[in-house]
């Protein structure tokens, strides 16, 4: 017996969309990892549209970056994607000195390719592992972490920081590699391919987590291009772009290494992305310990565009003179009146910083260009009709950091 | 217009996309600085010069920012737009430069041509106050809602206006 269709219109009321409900999803979620806010539209279980929030975690980096020098700023780039800081730090000092025109020594260059290569895998470890852990592989999450693990015990070494290394100086860089921090990446370089071929059998072909990551959330190659997705999430989708080959900084020139591409587009593409391109930082940072130029890490103490050492400044006058000049308020680095901008190929796009100099040892402005703003951006496109069990899996293929998303 | 684009301007090398910008809105000024291209264009003829830029390749735009002159010497004009375009084929950079002035700063929002401007742009609004015209969903991006100043402006304070304190308090049975 069927139910006359004038018993449902007796509402006057009732509107086509009224069969849909909202869900608040954040800002605080275990899902989401960080402070973010996603207000959804649901058809039953399928999302019909998302609306994303952002601004839980802004505290003003850019206006703080106006009364911090270059030097002091570094621990605020710390910060903003605090997964792998030692890429920021690398990205702000590149742009720093791109503006003031200070040219490297090879060691340094090396020493900053290993130390962001290295930031490199540990932020791909963690943005797997996340993958893995809200797709139900906890085992997988865990073995990315202790990996995580060996790289901090790597910076620790290294700087005395494990987590807001900031490492890097105007020209230089905190402190050398002693023959210990070179020991234990040797060490890393060894013992990580294993870790990496069994967190590949346990997830590549893992049937629940291929079929709740493969085809979902779509990114052709137009629209990547179109809403200006950078990275690894670019280069899933078939965009060879990667800054490392396209506009070589530091040191990549000098390494052989392979550009990752996948050309599906989705979850799935993703995560292999990030799987590969951890084999492909590892080669590099292989090539790159094995060819550490000698010679001196910082621009020498008569250039005056690099803190000297503690040593240097209580033994020599060079050292102490060079000292006063760069902390003095009134003396400091030459800025050029100019503006300038440079990008690193950070672990989740491209990381760049507009500098604009007035003189002053202070940036004018300092905009950070953060690849997290426009790969979130894209989320409602990516998840419109696919189900709210593939938020969380959409979400942390596109590793969102809410602190460089805010800043 | 700064002292320091005038110049600069030189000793610019002539590059085909400068000249195509010349021929198509009258002589502009472009300067190179550390091997970076950079072309100032007027405000009213930035959305058709960007267009066109797409269309000779550019087509991934990286960035749009602003810079609050008010405070740098020379500077003729308060608000300095960067637009930071790249090419996805050929590693090609280059950087449109437009300004803007009080009261009511305007320019074309350029989301009919990149996706990827519609988050940044509404962040320029947000922080500095720039209005965008065309552009489908102009509302503050990490602000709160209630906000009024434009923090990133350099007439605003650097620990602020107070508004911290003045926050409307919602509880559970108002939200």
């Amino acid at each position: 017996m069927s139910i006359a269709p004038t018993e449902f219109e007796s509402s006057p009321e009732a509107r086509s969309e009224d069969y849909l409900w909202t869900l608040n999803f954040g800002p605080q979620h275990p899902a989401t990892h960080t402070t973010l806010r996603l207000v959804l539209k649901l058809d039953g279980e399928r999302v019909v549209d998302a609306i994303p929030e952002m601004g839980y975690l802004h505290s003003g980096f850019e206006k703080i970056a106006e009364h911090l020098t270059f030097n002091q700023y570094v621990t605020v780039t710390d910060r903003m994607n605090y997964i792998s800081p030692m890429a920021n730090n690398v990205a702000w000092h590149h742009s720093v000195e791109t503006l003031l025109g200070i040219n490297l020594t090879p060691r340094c260059t090396y020493i900053r390719t290993i130390v962001a290569e290295l930031a490199r895998i540990s932020d791909h470890l963690l943005s797997n592992g996340a993958v893995g852990l809200d797709t139900g592989a906890f085992t997988y999450f865990l073995y990315a972490f202790y990996q995580r693990e060996v790289i901090y015990d790597i910076f620790e070494t290294l700087c005395g920081a494990r987590f807001t290394n900031s490492y890097t100086r105007v020209g230089g860089v905190s402190h050398d590699f002693t023959p210990l921090v070179i020991e234990k990446i040797r060490a890393f370089v060894k013992t990580f391919p294993k870790t990496l071929n069994d967190m590949q059998r346990l997830l590549n072909r893992n049937r629940i987590f291929v079929d709740r990551t493969q085809g979902v959330g779509i990114l052709t190659k137009e629209e990547a291009i179109n809403r200006g997705a950078t990275g690894p999430v670019a280069r899933a989708s078939g965009v060879t772009r990667d800054l490392r080959r396209d506009e070589p900084y530091l040191a990549y020139d000098d390494f052989d290494f392979q550009i990752s591409c996948a050309s599906t587009g989705d979850c799935y593409a993703r995560y292999l992305i990030r799987m590969q391109e951890m084999r492909e930082s590892l080669k590099i940072v292989e090539q790159a310990i094995e060819h550490l130029p000698s010679g001196p890490v910082n621009i020498g103490v008569d250039e005056r565009t690099t803190l000297p050492t503690k040593n240097q400044v209580y033994s020599t006058i060079e050292g102490t003179i060079s000292h006063f000049e760069l902390s003095m308020s009134n003396r400091g680095f030459e800025v050029p009146c100019e503006e300038s901008y440079a990008a690193i190929e950070a672990p989740n796009g491209e990381l760049g910083f507009y500098i604009v100099g007035d003189g002053e040892d202070q940036a004018y402005r300092a905009r950070c260009r953060p690849p997290s703003v426009l790969n979130f951006a894209m989320f409602p496109h990516l998840i419109r009709g696919h189900t709210l069990s593939d938020v969380v899996a959409v979400l942390g293929s596109l590793n969102i950091i809410a602190a460089e998303l805010d800043r | 217009m700064t002292n320091t684009s005038e110049t600069s301007t030189d000793n610019a090398v002539e590059n085909t996309h400068v000249r195509a910008l010349n021929a198509f809105c009258g002589p502009v000024k472009s300067s190179i600085y550390r091997n970076q291209q950079r072309v100032i264009v007027p405000v009213e003829e930035s959305f058709d010069a960007l267009s066109m830029l797409k269309d000779r390749g550019f087509d991934l735009f990286i960035d749009v920012t602003c810079v609050d002159y008010l405070e740098y010497r020379k500077a003729k004009h308060r608000y300095g737009l960067v637009y930071l375009l790249a090419s996805t084929m050929n590693a090609e950079r280059l950087t449109i430069r437009t300004f803007v002035d009080d009261p009511k700063p305007t320019v074309a929002s350029v989301v009919p041509l990149w996706e990827a401007a519609n988050w940044l742009e509404r962040e320029v609004w947000d922080l500095f106050g720039i209005h965008f015209t065309g552009h489908p969903d102009l509302r503050r991006l990490v602000m709160p809602e209630e906000f009024t100043a434009h923090p990133l402006r350099k007439d605003y304070p650097l620990q602020g206006r107070g508004e911290r304190h003045n926050f409307p308090v919602i509880t559970r049975d108002h939200s």
